[in-house]
């Protein structure tokens, strides 16, 4: 079950990415609808946060493309933003939340330029949607893991974007952050933005998405919540590794085989 | 007067290690900094070999140039040659320092340099090696020329790239996705602490311009909740570190670098013990209030 | 060339102290530095290594002469607080490893160098001999001395070898040394003394400053000669060994020369040597396999060419110009000839008036590397799933590694298939 969809916001076109000469995702074939609200699911190692970070230009890419508004990355920066896992930065770093969500207006400053008052006042706002506004002055590190990933998630929405990635938003946060930080993904929904989450539980995917994406180290679905979400599709995708696909991956790294055979 | 130079001179080098010290720390990367300082000491003599003299300018490209070349072989043996990251960095600058020392005492009658001064440098000789014009004109101390100048130079980086080190320093992957690049920053940075090495390298030496990289840097992370307090509070620490250490070594007579280190030492762990003991006692205080 | 012989004969008591000496010492210290590399905590023996020397001096000054068991006592103790103090700051305030690492090493050896400048101002005789542990002087190794440095070598390499598999499993999985009750608090501070003591004996010949490269550079280097952990140390050993022993004769010809430094540029000089060459994990020697791989790809590419030929043709004749080889799949003039070369050396095609032709052991594996890729492309439309315009360029890459076994393995998976994807024969 694999949808593709036309004028799609998001095209990936046979993508493989490796680490060390392995695949970890095998040609996978993307297209995501404008506005939708979208989970990536699948079981550990399937390669669903390697996805979004080929997808964004973080991770080299094997073979194939990537299109985001049909235009290269480059390109259209300014219109992409990122959540990354919570582990990823180091929360002992001497900076304020303020701070935090100011650096999402960074991109659009350009070499060399301070944060204006706009800006400012754009990481104000930010910051009282996800409801942070009593802890502005706080040093990171003091913050809950809840709080934390409502400090990213403000910063993301600083970037002003139209098309959001987000890797495991709800992984370690208490449930009101889980439920307010959904209610605030619809709305930036239905105002036309798209969200990609990474995403790990399978109970709640059903009422979050609208879009779906199941990953297996390849696609076994895209489509939407309802055609996706099945339990076919499902026992496909946590039903095990395709342990052959896998073994050949592995005789790839101990060949090291260089990207540009063929 | 020469009490005042030299102190003078010392803040000025305190003051820019301390600064770009801070980013060195928050990236986890003191022993690269570390590795950096050892590593520069063969481009150190080399140009004084081809310039005959302590051209300052010729020594910063050698050594700049050494202090990236580093950088890079650091980096070419973690991934070209698969070797542990701990394992090329102690490699790497070992090996390094070996040959300037073993160039220092193969051209020990070209070259004036001596072991003594590449371990604690020669602070103490400030005031009387002038910069002289051509024209005879009496310019003052050379080498505090040499540490205003770096941190001027240092201070202008810091204040232009401000955001873009912060950002590539907190978060290097969101960096990239706003299209800052965290491997251009990263060069830049190494390569500004070349520089300082160079230039701290005949007042501290090379060992213990480590001292003042890290030290005041960690003291501040102990202490600060945003980058700029730690960047002033680091300064702070390190003009405290450069009169006090001066003071140590007028005392007891003995290497004004060595007690520069040993003061920066002391003031780093007197507050994280300070801390230390505050944390236990708030802890047994929030356990008696419980009970 | 005399002076080497007369070197190497250790006539001279003297010479003969040095070189047992510094082969003893440079060994004993590899073999500890080893398991700290493993345990990749190379760069905290660089600290201990700078710390030792407040030690140095510190005991100098409390006894007032150079007694070398005074000294071996005072740089132990040093060297063994700055290991505490910087376990106690990661772990009781937010300093990261490196940071701690960095300012230990640094304030410590501040702290020798200032002690070490008042010994000297304050002008006392006999601390003539104390500058000689900041770069090392082998040959300053004489009688007594010998027997003391010579002592501690001996134990660390029997307590290693007392305690080897235990540091074996910390080095390598400290979970699972935990797992089956060993102590690992209890070896990790037995791990940190032999590296203590390791240094303590080092400084001798090496110096406090380019310690480090002892303990880090020769188990660097044998590493990329084997995986395996005894074989690693005793190569480690041998490096240390002779490289030490370079140093020990550089000291004995020129006394001006600081042997620390000489030490490290010959062990050092391995190391680099092993990174580029070594069999295997050499630097060249992968990019070696890698452009030999090329080659046996561009032999298999070749060959699949030919044998589409014939198949699609269905010529009796089988013989095919370059043009209709090139035209089938690109290759460079240059390339083709090499190829071309290989494959008439091994059989596989004959050539004649620029016109070549597939033997049947050509053909064979040419049908092999054929039937691959159509088995791998049908095995990503079918079980993978992909659509059939998607799934050639992979199946061209797949369709030179795929072992025997797993061939069989797809085909079994499979159902052992007649047509791909694309509806093109797989031939058996």
């Amino acid at each position: 079950m694999i949808q593709q969809v036309e004028n799609p916001i998001l095209e990936v076109h046979d993508l493989t990415v490796s680490y060390d000469s392995k695949p970890v995702l095998w040609n996978v074939d993307l297209t995501i609808p404008e506005g939708a609200l979208v989970g990536i699911m699948g079981p550990n190692g399937a390669g669903k946060s390697t996805l979004i970070k080929a997808i964004m230009g973080l991770l080299p890419l094997s073979s194939g493309y990537v299109k985001l508004f049909e235009q290269p990355l480059d390109t259209i920066r300014q219109r992409i933003s990122y959540v990354p896992q919570k582990e990823s930065v180091d929360w002992d770093f001497p900076t304020t939340v303020l701070d935090v969500v100011m650096m999402g207006r960074y991109g659009k400053l350009g070499l060399f330029k301070r944060p204006s008052k706009h800006d400012k006042e754009v990481a104000l706002q930010c910051i009282e949607q996800v409801g942070m506004s009593d802890y502005i002055h706080r040093q990171i590190s003091q913050l809950s893991g809840g709080q934390q990933q409502r400090a990213f998630l403000a910063r993301a929405l600083a970037q002003e974007a139209d098309l959001y990635f987000m890797d495991e938003p709800f992984a370690g946060v208490d449930a009101a952050t889980e439920r307010a930080v959904i209610s605030l993904l619809r709305e930036m929904s239905t105002a036309g933005k798209t969200i990609i989450v990474v995403h790990h539980d399978l109970q709640s995917a059903q009422h979050y998405f609208d879009w779906v994406v199941l990953l297996n180290m390849h696609l076994v679905a895209s489509g939407p919540t309802k055609d996706a979400l099945t339990e076919s599709l499902l026992e496909k995708t946590y039903g095990g590794k395709l342990t052959l696909l896998s073994e050949i991956g592995e005789q790839m790294r101990k060949t090291n085989l260089p990207k540009d055979i063929r | 007067m020469n009490d005042l130079l030299i102190i003078i001179t010392a803040s000025l080098v305190a003051a820019s290690c301390g600064l770009l010290g801070v980013f060195l720390v928050l990236r986890k990367m003191a022993m690269v900094g570390d590795a950096i300082s050892h590593a520069v000491l063969p481009g150190i003599v080399l140009a004084f070999l081809f310039s005959g003299s302590r051209d300052s300018i010729s020594m910063v490209l050698g050594a700049g140039l050494l202090g990236v070349l580093t950088t890079l072989l650091i980096e070419f043996l973690h991934k070209k040659g698969r070797l542990q990251a701990d394992a090329s960095i102690g490699v790497t600058f070992t090996w390094l320092f070996a040959l300037g020392v073993i160039l220092i005492s193969v051209f020990a009658g070209q070259v004036d340099l001596d072991q003594d001064c590449v371990l604690y440098g020669e602070i103490a000789y400030v005031p009387i090696d002038l910069w002289i014009t051509d024209s005879g004109i009496n310019m003052g101390p050379r080498v505090l020329y040499i540490a205003a100048i770096n941190l001027l130079l240092v201070i202008i980086f810091i204040i232009l790239g401000f955001k873009e080190l912060k950002l590539t320093t907190f978060d290097p992957q969101f960096a990239g996705i706003v299209g800052i690049s965290a491997t251009t920053w990263n060069y830049l940075l190494m390569g500004m602490v070349s520089y300082t090495t160079v230039s701290s390298f005949e007042a501290v030496g090379a060992i213990l311009v480590v001292a003042l990289l890290v030290a005041p840097p960690a003291t501040a992370y102990l202490l600060s909740k945003s980058l700029k307090n730690m960047l002033l509070l680091s300064l702070l620490f390190g003009l405290l570190t450069a009169i006090l250490g001066y003071a140590l070594a007028w005392q007891i007579e003995g290497s004004i670098a060595g007690a520069m280190a040993t003061v920066a030492g002391v003031i780093f762990s007197f507050v994280f013990f300070v801390q230390w003991t505050k944390r236990i006692f708030a802890k047994s205080y929030s356990k008696k209030s419980l009970t | 060339m005399t002076d080497l012989l007369e070197f190497l004969s250790l006539r001279d008591a003297n010479v003969r102290f040095v070189v047992l000496g510094t082969i003893l010492l440079m060994s004993s210290a590899s073999i500890v530095g080893t398991f700290t590399f493993l345990k990749k905590k190379s760069l905290l023996g660089d600290a201990i290594a700078h710390a030792v020397l407040p030690g140095v001096c510190l005991a100098f000054l409390l006894q007032g002469e150079k007694d070398p068991l005074w000294i071996m006592i005072g740089a132990f103790i040093t060297g063994f607080i700055s290991t505490i103090f910087i376990d106690l700051v990661v772990r009781k305030s937010k300093i990261k490893e490196d940071t701690a690492i960095a300012l230990t090493l640094s304030t410590f050896f501040g702290f020798g160098i200032l002690l070490l400048t008042y010994i000297q101002k304050s002008g006392n005789a006999s601390q003539s001999g104390l500058d000689q542990f900041l770069f090392g002087k082998a040959a300053a190794l004489v009688g007594s001395d010998l027997y003391n440095f010579a002592t501690i070598a001996v134990i660390l390499l029997v307590v290693v070898f007392l305690f080897y598999k235990e540091l074996k499993l910390l080095a390598f999985d400290p979970d699972f040394a935990r797992s089956i009750g060993l102590k690992v608090n209890l070896l990790e501070l037995l791990l940190t003394s032999l590296s203590v003591m390791a240094v303590v004996t080092g400084i001798q010949a090496v110096g406090v400053v380019l310690m480090a490269a002892i303990l880090i550079t020769p188990a660097a280097a044998a590493r990329y000669w084997t995986d395996r952990l005894p074989i690693m140390l005793v190569l480690a050993a041998c490096f240390a060994a002779f490289s030490g022993l370079s140093g020990a004769y550089i000291s004995y010809t020129l006394p001006r020369m600081p042997t620390g430094p000489w030490i490290v540029m010959v062990i050092s000089l391995i190391a680099f040597f092993s990174f580029f060459f070594s069999p295997q994990k050499g630097i060249i020697s992968r990019w070696w396999q890698i452009r030999k791989y090329r080659h046996a790809i561009a032999l298999d590419n070749l060959l699949k060419t030919l044998y589409q030929l014939t198949e699609k043709e269905a010529r009796t004749d089988k013989w095919f110009s370059f043009e209709e080889i090139i035209r089938k799949r690109f290759f460079t003039d240059k390339q083709l000839q090499h190829t071309l070369q290989k494959a008439k050396n091994k059989g596989f095609v004959q050539c004649k008036n620029e016109q070549v032709y597939l033997t049947a052991a050509g053909s064979e594996k040419g049908q092999r590397i054929v039937k691959l890729h159509r088995l791998f492309e049908l095995y990503l439309t079918e079980i993978v799933k992909l659509a059939p315009d998607h799934v050639h360029d992979t199946a061209d890459k797949i369709e030179h590694i795929l072992t025997p076994e797993l061939e069989a393995r797809l085909e079994e998976k499979l159902n052992y298939p007649d047509k791909d994807p694309h509806d093109a024969k797989i031939p058996r």
